[in-house]
């Protein structure tokens, strides 16, 4: 056979080899998965999140004393790699002031710390999402109305805020997620509004007009999944930063109250140590910050994976 | 231009409306403060008493526009727990606050400019890696455990620093840094994509193929370029950065606006707690519309939208 003259002739020789099934072109499934097995902060992140994830699920199983058992003959005994004759295997992490096993609150604290920043970005993703694929999609003043509701809210000191409220409307776990889930919509609104706006024009949009299609099936059917990539990207840096919150915040006396596990109420309490017993701060903080760099990191990799084009 | 700023304004103002609204609401979220303010043993009889005195039995409309057209003249009310004008409070824990503010902002520049300029001369090398590895590290630390962990380090251990105080500038070393990494990567990040798009454009290949100096490429053409975007951000984050000055004022007990908010929370002292949050949004505002202005000033295709 002659060598194909030019691109028209090369593809016809290629689609007929195809046909023969000579050439095994990869599916896009198998680019994706290349890409994602590629992709070591998204094994990195994923990995850590799935075992932190795991921990969370099986903490009855896993943690060797209840988290909120005190004991204060076995209080600050430090963990085992300090060279102390108080360090037991018993307490592997050691115990905290008031003698409570450091090992098992780090383990439920990690129930918190994720049903936190899952639920909160739950509650902001559903009403971001809702404004910001309104806005991109029917514009003119509905996208303006909806830009000032978040110019107005992003006006808002988020952390000031939430502390006022929780301190006025009272602090259970469940008023802590929804003041945090009411606070953090911005970045979905802001993200979700402009890829709407990018989609919305598109063929299959207006072809799905042409159809008659209802402006809800439009909205749900056709641009929806098109700006899901987008959305998990949000989803998962909002998760990290209501969990981030919800640290300070406990931080700060306001969030989980005692004797709660939560890292950042850990970190609180141990403060007053820190000067003799500065694991008491170390453990729970670096807790809180391999979470969230997990969290941060499978985001990354979703969006380098999903839109290698995007990347920066 | 005019139109546009003009057009800017009307809406600065009507978000300034909305957070208004929004923060006078915050007096009724806890229920009500005629009980509140007189705690669990007044009778029934006091808590009429202090409705009245305080004016919560008039119309929400009224309260609103009196509340309003008192905290515009500069008149937040009175601090039932400090026996003093609110007012006054703030203006002398405010300047504190802002200083903090200016070196973290400082701090935060100084390092994520020259890193991400940097980064963008040569991409995926290993400083391009070490600053996205920065960028990455930096948005997963917690602050208040950040500022901790300094406190042990350099205070506790090293005595190098004084971990508590405003006495001279070296006690806003640890809180600016504490303070400012966060903004770090935003700017950096912005800045290396800034650099990456103008060093490869037309003008600076002209630039170089006419011979001109590489620094002078790259600071006077390239850089003045690529810096507009991170000004107006910068101006943003330094809104942001007065609210999340809470945790980190509190940790070094720095007499600031934050320190004063987390305290005004703790009892209650509902009318700082309004000032606060209304004044660092009020901020927040008349900052972002300086940014507009100015990238509109800069940059004309802006104007027409």
């Amino acid at each position: 056979m002659a060598p194909p003259q030019d691109a028209a002739t090369e593809g016809i020789v290629v689609r007929a080899a195809l046909a023969d099934g000579a050439i095994i072109e990869p599916t896009p499934a198998t680019l994706l998965r290349r890409r994602v097995l590629g992709h070591a902060g998204l094994l990195v992140g994923g990995g850590v999140l799935v075992l932190i994830v795991l921990v969370a699920l099986l903490a009855p199983w896993l943690a060797p004393h209840d988290p909120l058992d005190q004991e204060l003959a076995r209080k600050l005994i430090p963990p085992i790699w300090h060279d102390s004759a108080k360090a037991t295997w018993t307490h592997p992490l050691g115990t905290d002031g008031f003698g409570r096993d450091y090992l098992s609150r780090l383990i439920y604290g990690a129930r918190i710390s994720l049903l936190i920043g899952v639920a909160a970005m739950l509650i902001s993703g559903v009403i971001g999402t809702a404004l910001g694929v309104t806005a991109g999609y029917f514009g003119g003043r509905v996208d303006m109305v909806v830009n000032f509701i978040i110019t107005s809210r992003l006006s808002l000191p988020v952390v000031l805020v939430a502390l006022a409220v929780v301190s006025l409307v009272g602090n259970s776990l469940w008023i802590v997620i929804c003041v945090l889930g009411l606070l953090i919509w911005d970045r979905f609104a802001v993200v979700m509004r402009s890829s709407t706006q990018q989609v919305r024009n598109l063929d299959y949009v207006a072809a799905a007009q042409a159809l008659g299609c209802s402006k809800a099936r439009i909205i749900i059917a056709e641009i929806m999944p098109n700006v899901a990539n987008n959305l998990i990207v949000v989803a998962t840096l909002e998760m990290a930063h209501a969990i981030l919150l919800e640290a300070a915040l406990s931080f700060l006396g306001l969030g989980v109250q005692p004797p709660q596990p939560s890292w950042g109420l850990m970190v609180a309490e141990g403060k007053g140590y820190m000067f003799f017993d500065p694991w008491l701060v170390g453990i729970p903080g670096a807790a809180l910050f391999a979470l969230v760099l997990a969290i941060n990191l499978m985001g990354d990799g979703v969006r380098d994976v999903t839109a290698p084009e995007r990347r920066n | 231009m005019l139109i546009y700023a003009c057009k800017r304004f009307g809406v600065a103002m009507l978000v300034a409306v909305a957070v208004s609204l929004l923060t006078f609401s915050l007096i009724y979220l806890s229920g009500d403060p005629a009980m509140a303010l007189a705690g669990e043993a007044a009778t029934q009889q006091d808590i009429e008493y202090i409705r009245k005195f305080y004016g919560y039995d008039r119309p929400l409309p009224v309260q609103y526009a009196d509340w309003l057209t008192k905290a515009l003249s500069g008149n937040f009310g009175y601090s039932h727990y400090l026996r003093q004008d609110v007012a006054e409070i703030i203006f002398s824990r405010l300047p504190v606050t802002m200083m903090l503010g200016a070196c973290a902002l400082v701090f935060a520049l100084t390092l994520s400019i020259p890193l991400g300029v940097l980064a963008a001369m040569r991409p995926n090398t290993m400083i391009d890696r070490f600053a996205l590895t920065l960028a990455v590290v930096g948005q997963a630390l917690p602050s208040f455990w950040f500022a901790l962990i300094m406190i042990f380090w350099f205070g506790i251990v090293w005595r190098l620093l004084p971990i508590t105080g405003t006495e001279s500038w070296v006690n806003f070393i640890m809180p600016a840094v504490a303070l400012g990494y966060y903004v770090t990567p935003a700017v950096m990040r912005l800045t290396r994509t800034g650099m990456l798009e103008v060093l490869a454009s037309d003008y600076i290949r002209t630039a170089r193929a006419k011979g001109l100096r590489p620094p002078v490429v790259l600071f006077k053409h390239a850089l003045r370029n690529a810096i507009i975007p991170v000004v107006s951000l910068a101006a943003v984050q330094f809104g942001f950065m007065l609210g999340g000055s809470i945790v980190i004022e509190t940790i070094f007990a720095i007499n600031g606006l934050g320190y004063l908010a987390w305290e005004s929370i703790q009892r209650g002292d509902l009318p700082v707690m309004q000032a606060i949050v209304l004044i660092l949004a009020c901020f927040y505002i008349v900052l972002t519309y300086l940014a507009d202005m100015l990238n509109a000033f800069l940059d004309p295709r802006i104007r027409v939208v």
